[in-house]
């Protein structure tokens, strides 16, 4: 066993969980007042519906042996994992710092359809969606037999499985669960976008740097390119919010450094510094263009999940095909030569595009069809807003009765 | 009896108050209020920093005291010579006549309970 991985292993897979409510806040902050606390909870309650159903099952499917198609039962309830096992670090730590990544990837989808989805629904979803949307597609591109990773498709940190993943589902719940009746022009808080922000900033370090899985050189690289392309991606987003409306909005450049970090995670441990800073001057110019054309097409992606996660993903794992440096990841890049490895990229990217989109529109499906769940909350309660109709709590109360 | 509203910039509030006071006012309490008049309203950045669009969101302070009638002119320049800056957006003063007014402390009611 290596004491410096464990160490930092350990501290990166509290960075990952930190993450989650730091999104909580991200995603709260945009929304409007009557809605903030049910916002926050999509996320919160992910940290305890996704771990235990990491533990009882998703970890199985995910990385259990299987096929390479999905894994099997086989250490359902983590049987048979030990704190001695695995070389470097132990299995049982390898098993938390993954089930940090099956929270927030649920949890990032949640900003497609805030303000109008029903949280009870919610809870199901997030089971389900786990289940036969996260756990296959993390075992074809993590698991050692599975077939994108055997095929060769280059993801770092979670570029297809957490982000474009979460992206196009976001546009399956988008689709399903229809436009809010009576959106807001403002968020409601823009300090704790930022805050949000922040946090998922520091967070990513522990979800990049923490995917090497050990205390070594790459984790260095990749925690060096993860903070450079959020920040070219932030001050990109910046300039272009200044150039068009001759301010520079906060909103904006939080936005940019999460879809820089998006776009930075399946290239983190391939890339070099100055790959890193192209990546992020690629997000930032390709997502917030995106988060135009997409309201325009009337798509009510509340949050611009799919702008910003799906798009900013699939810009990552087609740019990590570019910028790969051999030296660094073992991978060779288009810019060293190897033109091939854009169609694997290419591959993995549009499977999951594909296999998430129709998964995720089923379970929606059926969700709405089972009596007493639906997707979408009454009028009455839309209109209230779900801090009340959903929860019975008010995230600021001031009206002097208290 | 009349009732006083007056809207005016935030920042002139502690002068407002000032004022007041000195012109014999015994209360008044006053809100934070947004809308727009002549300026048309503010320009605020939407769409992830992309986009501005106008809202009637100029910040304002809402002041609303019952005077007696006599002293109506004196409370009126008080308030206008404690706000007035000569550009748009200095604000208005509502004045409507008032029914009555109780003290819930003695039960007094009107001149004598303001």
């Amino acid at each position: 066993m290596d004491s410096g991985s464990i160490a930092w292993m350990l501290t990166a897979s509290a960075l990952v969980l930190l993450m989650t409510p730091g999104l909580a806040f991200f995603y709260g902050g945009l929304v409007r007042a009557k809605n903030v606390v049910n916002t926050i909870m999509y996320s919160f309650i992910a940290m305890a519906v996704a771990t235990v159903v990491w533990i009882l099952w998703g970890y199985s499917l995910a990385f259990g042996e299987g096929n390479p198609y999905i894994g099997d039962l086989s250490v359902i309830g983590l049987r048979g994992i030990g704190i001695s096992d695995g070389s470097g670090i132990p299995d049982l730590l390898f098993v938390v710092f993954q089930g940090m990544f099956a929270i927030i990837t649920p949890a990032l989808i949640t900003g497609a359809f805030v303000e109008r989805f029903k949280f009870s629904t919610y809870l199901v979803f997030l089971v389900l969606w786990l289940t036969f949307v996260y756990a296959p597609i993390c075992h074809w591109v993590w698991a050692g037999n599975g077939w994108l990773f055997e095929m060769g498709a280059l993801d770092f940190a979670g570029g297809t499985v957490v982000h474009i993943n979460a992206g196009i589902a976001a546009v399956a719940a988008a689709i399903m669960v229809g436009k809010r009746r009576n959106p807001g022009i403002e968020p409601h808080n823009v300090p704790y976008v930022v805050l949000g922000a922040g946090l998922l900033w520091f967070g990513w370090f522990g979800f990049n740097a923490g995917s090497e899985l050990a205390a070594d050189e790459r984790a260095v690289s990749a925690f060096v390119a993860t903070n450079a392309a959020a920040a070219m991606s932030a001050l990109t987003w910046g300039l272009i919010s200044h150039m068009r409306t001759g301010k520079m909005s906060a909103v904006g450049v939080a936005t940019g450094a999460v879809a820089g970090l998006v776009a930075i995670t399946p290239a983190s441990g391939f890339v070099g510094v100055m790959g890193a800073l192209a990546i992020g001057l690629a997000a930032g110019v390709i997502c917030l263009l995106a988060v135009d054309i997409i309201k325009g097409l009337g798509l009510d992606d509340a949050l611009d999940v799919f702008a910003v996660h799906g798009i900013g993903g699939i810009i990552g794992a087609l740019l990590t095909g570019v910028f790969a440096v051999e030296a660094i990841g073992g991978v060779a890049g288009v810019l060293e030569g190897n033109a091939g490895v854009m169609v694997t990229q290419l591959i993995a990217v549009i499977v999951t595009l594909v296999y998430s989109l129709v998964v995720t529109l089923g379970i929606l499906f059926i969700l709405d069809k089972v009596p007493g769940l639906g997707l979408r909350v009454s009028e009455r309660e839309e209109d209230n807003g779900l801090d009340i109709s959903a929860h019975g709590e008010r995230a600021f109360v001031r009206d002097g009765a208290d | 009896m009349l009732k006083i509203e007056a809207i005016f910039r935030p920042e002139r509030v502690n002068a407002v108050s000032a004022a007041l006071l000195e012109a014999g006012v015994t209360g008044f309490h006053y809100q934070n209020v947004t809308g727009q008049g002549q300026q048309m309203g503010v320009e605020v950045v939407t769409g992830r920093g992309g986009q501005a669009t106008t809202r009637s969101a100029v910040p304002k302070t809402l002041l609303v005291t019952v005077i007696p009638d006599d002293k109506k002119d004196q409370i009126v320049e008080a308030i206008i010579s404690s706000t007035r800056s000569g550009q748009i957006g200095d604000g208005k003063i509502f004045i409507t006549e008032v029914k009555d007014v109780m003290r819930v402390r003695t039960g007094e009611s009107g001149s004598d309970a303001i």
